[in-house]
């Protein structure tokens, strides 16, 4: 089953606080640790994006409006079932 | 193509400009910013809103709302709102404030302003300290809590109690909307966007003063990171800043709110 939606974090926004982590309830966020932003931050990137299901929990948590999500199949994404 | 079916769930406001905000890393005066946008915005009011910005840390509010901004004298906010909201009575007005700004050097003012039961909205970030300068006790630092001017913890035989502010202002009969939400999990911030706009649906209604008053971290001063300060936010302040609705008039009671 593909994704219910995903999340695009503005990395020229986000500041590494982790409070989306934490606060999303299927684990799909994590900091990536191997970059760092254009702030010189390890921004925030979707470490499991089969598990986001378009709450919002993150970007209503996030303190620098640094997300914006999507609902719906993310186009071009390889789990697409319907033929565009 | 698929695009037809995705929905935006959530995207910035269009109450921001594109500034980056000089706030620490998970301090929820951007969280409060992000309400207060999303709010004039569904009120359609993004055009008529002139915002007071206080001095503290939410000094360079006016960088990241696009839509005008003055910047008023320490404390002094509730002042410049009421002189402006009195020359222009259209607009929609508002003040930001800290609890540095508000709850010390303009307990005066803001006192005044709600006994006057001005048309303005008051916003109030309680972070129980002077982050801009920091960290110094502030008039709602909590017994007991270490800061850089407390070293040994508030000591209330010579430093007196922390100040309840909205209880405070909600003695005064001026004021027509008092409340206090926090900002420490997504339940509480959808509570306190609800506030926020029945706050400022009672100033369009002409019904008199409102104040929010919200509770948030300052991981920075505390010495503590973003989780555990909203861990200690909910442990600590929330015992002794309880949340709720502190005045409601009659007539805010029935007012009628698009989709509250």
């Amino acid at each position: 089953m593909p994704p219910k939606g995903w999340v695009e974090i503005n990395e020229l926004y986000c500041k590494a606080c982790e409070t989306c982590v934490i606060d999303c309830p299927t684990q799909t966020l994590a900091l990536d640790m191997s970059r760092l932003s254009p702030k010189g931050y390890h921004p925030a990137f979707m470490l499991h994006p089969e598990n986001c299901t378009a709450c919002g929990t993150c970007a209503v948590v996030c303190p620098d409006a640094a997300i914006t999500v999507y609902r719906g199949v993310r186009p071009g994404s390889k789990t697409e079932g319907e033929g565009a | 193509m698929v695009e037809t079916d995705v929905k935006i769930v959530y995207k910035r406001p269009a109450g921001f400009t594109d500034r980056v905000t000089h706030y620490c890393p998970g301090c929820t005066h951007g969280v409060a910013h992000r309400l207060i946008a999303e709010v004039l915005e569904e009120m359609g009011e993004l055009n008529n809103t002139i915002g007071v910005a206080p001095v503290g840390c939410a000094v360079f509010a006016y960088n990241y709302f696009n839509f005008d901004f003055v910047e008023a004298a320490h404390g002094r906010a509730p002042a410049m709102a009421t002189g402006i909201k009195r020359t222009l009575p259209s607009k929609t007005l508002f003040t930001y404030q800290g609890d540095g700004d508000l709850a010390s050097m303009g307990m005066g003012e803001i006192v005044a302003a709600a006994a006057r039961g001005e048309q303005i909205t008051v916003i109030f970030i309680n972070n129980t300290n002077y982050g801009m300068t920091g960290g110094q006790m502030a008039p709602t630092t909590l017994p007991g809590q270490k800061t850089s001017s407390s070293p040994l913890g508030r000591d209330v035989e010579t430093q007196g109690y922390p100040i309840r502010t909205a209880e405070l202002l909600a003695t005064l009969d001026g004021a027509s909307f008092v409340a206090r939400r926090s900002l420490h999990d997504a339940r509480s911030i959808r509570m306190a966007k609800r506030a926020l706009r029945t706050a400022f649906e009672v100033q369009k209604h002409g019904l008199g003063f409102s104040m929010v008053e919200l509770l948030s971290i300052c991981p920075t001063n505390w010495g503590l990171n973003t989780e555990d300060s909203r861990k200690w936010l909910a442990e600590h302040m929330l015992p002794y800043y309880p949340v709720g609705d502190f005045k409601v008039s009659t007539a805010v009671s029935e007012m009628k709110i698009g989709g509250n």
